[in-house]
């Protein structure tokens, strides 16, 4: 599959993230903020960083950058969408997952290896792994706390849209969450790392490969 | 021209670790007595021309759309002058 990662002003892990998708077994396509194009891809991803420095609130401004307008399209369409981190902050801010991320509960920027247990295989990002399996990936981030009112809550673990959760809560997530997907299960948004976790040669191991290759196993 | 200022909140039963770190620090500074802290943003805009209903209803859309986010925040419109 062709994933596109779209580089925002302020996109750190953009280079990781493409090549994170190759190493999973799929074609890397970079995407520019700035155009209404998405290349002809078949799943976008939204990497981590500080978009637009954060300014106003994270993922606020990036929101309303050009080709966002062809992501919210095609992620209502179905397409495949992951955001990681400042990702997933892009994506609340879009409305296409509920709730929001802020500041860490402890006011710090936490930067680990952070055990998560997936709870939803059923999304096309977490379909190599075992409901259960406990994963451990990178956890850096500043406002990362997930909040949603109560009634959001149930419904996201009613409907098992709880894609990832934290073991021990790093940040004060409401519930533990650590990651979670829209209800047609396309999208998901997840605040740790797995693109750093790829490789022996440096993270905490390849736990985070998964998210990567299960896009393969959609294309069969 | 017309001055309209934008109070952006976090909402009540959202928690402020911005404002938590400075109650925590104006004791230190000798200040007592202050028994919460919630920090928010202020945005103060200059609207063209007459600021006519619609206009105003223009900057409530800015407010709900961009300035705030009301998942988490709370704003209140005021026309200043």
């Amino acid at each position: 599959m062709k994933v596109g990662v779209v580089t925002f002003p302020g996109s750190l892990d953009d280079a990781d993230a493409r090549r994170a998708v190759r190493l999973g077994g799929n074609e890397a396509v970079a995407l520019w903020h700035g155009d209404h194009d998405l290349k002809g891809v078949d799943a976008v991803l939204l990497p981590g960083g500080f978009s637009y420095g954060d300014y106003l609130r994270c993922g606020a401004i990036a929101r309303f950058a050009p080709v966002m307008t062809e992501v919210i399209d095609a992620a209502r369409g179905g397409m495949p969408v992951l955001g990681i981190c400042n990702g997933f902050q892009i994506l609340c801010e879009s409305h296409l997952l509920p709730g929001a991320l802020i500041r860490n509960d402890h006011r710090k920027f936490g930067c680990l290896d952070q055990t998560l247990v997936i709870e939803n295989n059923r999304t096309a990002w977490t379909s190599s792994y075992e409901v259960g399996q406990e994963v451990t990936i990178v956890l850096k981030n500043g406002e990362g706390s997930f909040v949603a009112d109560e009634k959001t809550l149930d419904l996201l673990e009613a409907e098992g849209r709880v894609v990832a959760r934290y073991v021990g809560n790093p940040n004060g997530s409401q519930r533990g969450i650590a990651g979670i997907s829209n209800e047609a299960g396309n999208v998901v948004g997840l605040m740790p790392h797995p693109e750093h976790a790829i490789e022996d040669l440096c993270g905490p191991g390849t736990d985070g490969l998964g998210f990567f290759t299960s896009l393969g196993s959609l294309a069969v | 021209m017309a001055r309209v200022v934008v109070d952006v909140m976090p909402k009540p039963e959202i928690l402020d670790p911005q404002g938590k770190a400075v109650l925590g620090a104006l004791p230190r500074l000798g200040f007592d007595g202050v028994t919460e802290v919630r920090q928010g943003k202020r945005f103060e805009l200059e609207i063209d021309g007459e600021l006519t209903e619609a206009r105003l209803a223009e900057v409530n859309e800015m407010a709900e759309k961009l300035l705030s986010n009301p998942v988490i925040e709370d704003y209140a419109v005021t026309v200043v002058a």
